[in-house]
């Protein structure tokens, strides 16, 4: 059974109030993916659909954007598992490709929130918890991640400080990132100043400043089997591995609250499959929903110890210099997170960096590549490694 | 003869502020916070206890459960404050979310809101209390052992 690879990638810039329908904006994530990849939408056996539901009034929304997007009468569907959704159209994709039952297919992700308010946002992602438990107490997801946050201080000894400096650090590539949705550049002194609005509260002890912002945008990542690579792409990206798994939704049913087990099991499933360890990661984008995720990604990743993830950010190791650069084209904290595009947009920055492609986010050489992308709160966690 | 109309168990509508659940087999959860008693169900068949409570037992696959109350004191995990609410929560704000351990299982909830920000410390030791909302709505808030 041959390889499988990924032959384009493509997102939208990610922005607040997109002036156009969900087709509309799947169609500029595509339209990139399919000129990058130098094919036309008859060479795409078969498209993966992917966004949270909910946001948008579409039910089924494979069937219009394949329309839209010229992709019938080739066979489409949706997948979502919430943030996480592209991650899974990817693993989906690369299941349909290895299994020679398609040699080309087309994941798009996308998502438009701004349909809806922020507070209506909230208690949609609230509702992607355990609706019948936890949603009545009147969750939202920077609550479930502060607890995580809380803990971690608790146990390790990490500082509000500590997170601050994950959002100065992905404010730093957010500038260079002409797709990130907030460019502006970011200090720990806004974090010290009670007027400044990065240090409102919003759930402690996360602030403002700590949390993405919510946005619209598509992403497209075209998977193919190895011989249409070779005969199609010069620089094919080859998914060398790719982890998935799953936790109980309600925190009452889990044991680790400083760390993500779905991260740590689909990281061990995705380094076994490529046969690679942490140290042999070059670049790495992880789901910095909000800073303290990142802070936990370096960890179960293995970038880190347990507790020692603090380390890498106070010495600068995940800057674009450092021994292991994460997230940098700005992360979700900077670029923003529409959450069926993410996954996709993830893929898409790895994929640049092993082609040096990336412009001024480029890092030294890169040959292996890690994107780690959660759903809900540490609910499916998914890690794919990738290779020149 | 005529037949009658059966009536249906919806009582669950009346959990937390907000409930998204209106028909569950576990609607005695509300029948015992009527009581002012926090329930869970523990498994007849294999003894695993369960909280929140399930009509079905993952592991032998049987349905044959029975409630229990949870008594005694169990230890804050951790807790967030929120300032900023999801809509239908709006009112409240701010107010705590938490996750209390007891060893066997843990529980999800919100923090008593007479508890001060300086009086919790994660580890302490608290209890669930039953209380109604001013819409009353039944639910529970954890209050210092
Ligand atoms: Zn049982």
């Amino acid at each position: 059974m041959g390889k499988v690879a990924i032959i384009g990638v493509g997102q939208s810039s990610f922005v607040r109030g997109y002036p156009g329908s969900i087709r509309e904006l799947a169609f500029e994530g595509f339209k990139e993916a399919l000129k990058d990849a130098r094919i036309t939408t008859a060479e795409i056996d078969a498209s993966v659909i992917c966004s949270a539901p909910e946001y948008d009034k579409q039910r089924s929304p494979s069937g219009v954007i394949a329309e839209y997007l010229g992709l019938t009468p080739q066979p489409t569907f949706y997948v979502e598992t919430l943030c996480s959704s592209s991650s899974t159209g990817l693993r989906l994709a690369y299941s349909l490709v290895k299994s020679g039952l398609h040699k080309v297919v087309a994941v798009i992700g996308f998502q438009k929130m701004s349909e809806i308010s922020s507070q209506e946002s909230q208690e949609r992602m609230g509702r992607g918890a355990d609706i019948q438990w936890e949603s009545p107490f009147g969750t939202m997801m920077p609550a479930y991640y502060a607890m995580y946050a809380r803990a971690h201080m608790e146990r390790y000894g990490t500082t509000l400080e500590d997170l601050a400096l994950i959002r100065v650090k992905s404010s730093v590539y957010g500038q260079m990132n002409e797709k990130a949705v907030y460019r502006k550049p970011v200090t720990l002194e806004m974090f010290e100043d009670p007027q400044n609005p990065m240090s409102g509260p919003v759930a402690s002890p996360l602030r403002v400043g700590d949390c993405c912002a919510n946005a619209d945008g598509s992403s497209c990542v075209i998977v193919a089997n190895e011989e249409m690579a070779k005969s199609l792409c010069e620089k094919p990206v080859w998914i060398l591995g790719i982890g998935a798994a799953s936790a109980p939704v309600n925190l009452a049913g889990r044991d680790l609250f400083t760390g993500l087990s779905v991260a740590q099991r689909a990281a061990e499933v995705a380094y076994k499959m490529a046969g690679v360890g942490p140290k042999d990661i070059d670049v790495a984008e992880v789901h910095d929903c909000f800073t303290i995720a990142e802070l936990m990604a370096y960890e179960n990743l293995g970038f880190a110890k347990p507790g020692e993830g603090k380390e890498l950010i106070r010495g600068r190791e995940t800057y674009k210099e450092g021994s292991i650069p994460v997230n940098v084209d700005g992360g979700l904290l900077s670029k923003g997170h529409p959450i069926g595009a993410t996954g996709g947009s993830q893929i898409r920055t790895i994929v640049l960096q092993l082609r040096g492609e990336a412009g001024p986010m480029q890092v030294k050489d890169p040959e292996i590549g890690l994107v780690h992308n959660i759903g809900g709160v540490g609910l499916y966690g998914n890690v794919t490694i990738l290779g020149r | 003869m005529a037949q009658q109309k059966k009536e249906i168990d919806d009582r669950f509508k009346r959990f937390g502020t907000v409930s998204f659940t209106a028909i569950t087999k576990v609607n005695e959860f509300v029948g015992f916070l009527e009581k002012g008693v926090l329930a869970g169900t523990i498994c007849k068949d294999c003894g695993i206890k369960f909280f929140p409570p399930r009509a079905d037992c993952y592991k032998c696959l049987g349905s044959n459960m029975e409630w229990f109350p949870i008594q005694g004191i169990g230890r804050l995990v951790t807790y967030s404050r929120l300032q900023y609410a999801p809509s239908g929560f709006e009112k409240e704000v701010p107010y705590s979310i938490a996750l209390l351990d007891y060893g066997d299982f843990k529980v999800f909830g919100r923090l008593s809101p007479d508890l001060r920000e300086e009086e919790i410390q994660l580890g302490m030791e608290m209890r669930p209390k039953v209380v109604s909302t001013p819409d009353g709505q039944l639910t529970y808030v954890f209050e210092k052992a």
